[in-house]
């Protein structure tokens, strides 16, 4: 049932006071558990760099992965997809003109024809 | 002036106040450079003041109506006019006064924003100026009960638009922009102007109200209602006329970005309001909702396909607008569809158009908020380029946050804005077609893909050499993007709150034909 909060979406409700309150008892429990942890930590010392297997730690710049590589995976699994839409945004006026014209003239026919 | 008087005259006040603050603004910019942006913010102070005065006036006691010239403001129709409202009317219903709420908080969130974030530039005078005119036209385009009037509200807000896509030159990128955005957008009013010549040819007025009474959809309506359907598709940047989004956005001043956002959405309420107010039940609602949800479902995908490879963090994110756009025209569009069946309009369709009427107060938000946050970027680091960026999570801390909140929002995670709009639309829709609704949802997980990348890219990873210098941007920047942080939370934890007080009744007065026009008529 819903409360008096909730939001009804016509189909079920939702109450974000409920969820907000879950959100807290999940990180009321990740802080006891990471209270429970190491008391060791020292920021700053040797204990806190990156170990890679004795080699030596990359330039700070090297280390990021940028934006150009994130994704790859998904973008060539779409590649035929991606081969027919982007060429499409050729950047040129008549084309944008030529599009915009022509959608419109088709929603004319479709109004048009449609009893 | 005494309270009454102002709220009387609220509308009026609404577009005298930014179009005289930006003529003046040329004079005031030659005594200081403190002067010109005091006006600044005074106008658009003021301006937001006034809007939020008419939206209260509109959401108690109903539709407000301004007639320029008439003895009294609520007078439609001379005495000897034979029944027509032949003088200016301004009609402000709860949808107008809701697109007056989102322009006045975006609007002061972006002059506020301005003032540090764009002072770098030169001749800061005209685009004062022409930020305020773009504000003078959003308002008047949302306030206007008459179709010719919409027509000169929509070509003040593309010169002025266009005008700032330009204005940053960029070694004429800006500007090739700019040019792009002003031809689409002259082609654009000029298709509307057709649509208005035909009403005019047929009915003999232009009073939206008074055309409604008398729509008998013959075929110059179809045509005018096709011709008003494309180019104000087109101006909202629906797929596949969505071109000129990418490079206007991604051109100009983040600052602008925002605005435009907010200009695009004012087309968009030009559309809803030509579609329900003006045709209604006299249309082929079936086909015009399926025309509609079929440009939402292609802009959702298509905007949100192209982001994932963008490199240019703001034609990224403009891709995303046109994405979101997708999302207002498939929850309005079910609306549309079913409007003549009025079992299924209470049972789904009225909750579709809440959420997509929704999602248009909660996009100018967030998606105001990320533009805003990228331009505190490019402020700090000098481009756009999110492959030369990385660890500005350790410089601007506060930019991080307030990115995080709209990337949230954006991507439809719990508990802000963006979530709740989208289960109205999730819901809602799944009961007209599960697969638009599931289309709708896979949507939103690439969205939470793009920005998890974008997030990544601009914030994350250790603090660059090349970026050792950055730091946090200056306070009023900081303030411009926490007013549109604290709507977005606030709208996202009370979302039952906001759809009764102000969806629900905008929505209703969408549907509602009949209502607004003997607001304007008086049953005549």
């Amino acid at each position: 049932m819903a409360l008096e909060t909730a939001l009804e979406t016509g189909y079920g409700f939702w109450d974000p006071l409920v969820w907000i309150l879950a959100v807290a008892i999940a990180a009321a429990v990740a802080y006891l558990i990471w209270r429970a942890g190491e008391e060791g930590y020292k920021r700053g010392t040797a204990q806190t760099e990156a170990f890679l297997s004795g080699n030596v730690q990359p330039e700070k710049g090297a280390i990021h992965v940028r934006a150009g590589n994130l994704y790859w995976g998904f973008l060539e699994a779409l590649a035929q997809y991606y081969r027919r839409t982007v060429p499409v945004h050729t950047g040129v006026l008549n084309d944008y003109v030529l599009w915009f014209l022509g959608i419109t003239a088709l929603i004319i026919v479709i109004i048009g024809l449609m009893p | 002036m005494n309270g009454d008087l102002i709220v009387q005259n609220a509308p009026a006040l609404l577009i005298a106040v930014p179009l005289l603050a930006a003529f003046s603004m040329p004079l005031v910019g030659r005594i200081s450079r403190f002067a010109r942006n005091l006006w600044a913010v005074l106008a658009m102070g003021f301006t937001a003041f006034f809007a939020a005065v008419l939206a209260y006036a509109v959401y108690t006691t109903g539709t407000v109506i301004y007639v320029f010239g008439a003895a009294a403001p609520h007078l439609a129709i001379p005495l000897d006019s034979g029944g027509i409202p032949v003088r200016i009317v301004f009609t402000v219903d709860a949808m107008g006064a809701l697109m007056e709420l989102i322009a006045a908080i975006v609007g002061l969130s972006v002059i506020l924003y301005s003032l540090a974030g764009d002072s770098g530039r030169s001749r800061l005078e005209s685009y004062y100026t022409l930020f305020l005119l773009m504000i003078t036209a959003v308002f008047g385009m949302v306030s206007t009960g008459d179709l010719f009037n919409f027509f000169v509200f929509l070509e003040i807000s593309a010169l002025a638009s266009s005008a700032l896509v330009a204005y940053r030159i960029d070694h004429g990128r800006a500007v090739e922009a700019g040019i792009k955005y002003a031809i689409l957008s002259t082609l654009g009013a000029l298709l509307v102007l057709v649509a208005v010549g035909i009403f005019y040819g047929q009915y003999n007025f232009l009073n939206i109200a008074a055309i409604a009474s008398r729509m008998q959809y013959t075929l110059l309506d179809e045509i005018a209602l096709a011709l008003l359907v494309g180019a104000l598709a087109m101006k909202a940047g629906a797929v596949p006329m969505h071109f000129w989004t990418p490079d206007a956005y991604s051109m100009a001043p983040s600052s602008v970005t925002a605005m435009l956002v907010v200009t695009s959405q004012a087309s968009l309420y030009g559309l809803f309001r030509v579609i329900f107010s003006l045709y209604n039940i006299t249309l082929n609602a079936s086909t015009v909702g399926w025309i509609i949800i079929v440009l939402g479902v292609l802009s959702m995908v298509v905007g949100v396909t192209m982001a994932l490879p963008q490199k240019d963090v703001k034609r990224l994110m403009a891709y995303h607008a046109i994405s979101q756009t997708g999302y207002m025209l498939l929850g309005v569009g079910v609306g549309i569809a079913v409007l003549n069946d009025p079992a299924a309009l209470s049972a789904f369709g009225f909750t579709a158009m809440s959420g997509g009427i929704f999602h248009i107060f909660n996009h100018a938000m967030y998606k105001g908020l990320l533009f805003l946050t990228a331009g505190a970027i490019i402020h700090r680091v000098g481009h756009q380029d999110m492959n030369r960026m990385g660890g500005l999570g350790h410089t601007m801390p506060f930019t991080m946050v307030f990115f995080i909140i709209g990337a949230l929002a954006i991507a439809g995670i719990p508990p802000f804005n963006g979530f709740a709009s989208k289960l109205l639309i999730y819901e809602s829709v799944f009961l007209f077609n599960p697969l638009l609704s599931i289309i709708a949802m896979v949507v939103s997980v690439l969205t939470l893909a793009s920005f998890v990348k974008v997030f990544h890219s601009i914030f994350m990873g250790p603090r660059l050499p090349e970026y050792t210098e950055a730091e946090e941007v200056p306070l009023s920047m900081l303030v411009g993007m926490g007013i549109l942080a604290a709507v977005v939370i606030v709208f996202g934890i009370f979302p039952e709150v906001v759809v009764n007080v102000l969806i629900e009744p905008a929505a209703r007065a969408l549907v509602d034909q009949g209502g607004y026009i003997a607001a304007v008529l008086g049953g005549a």
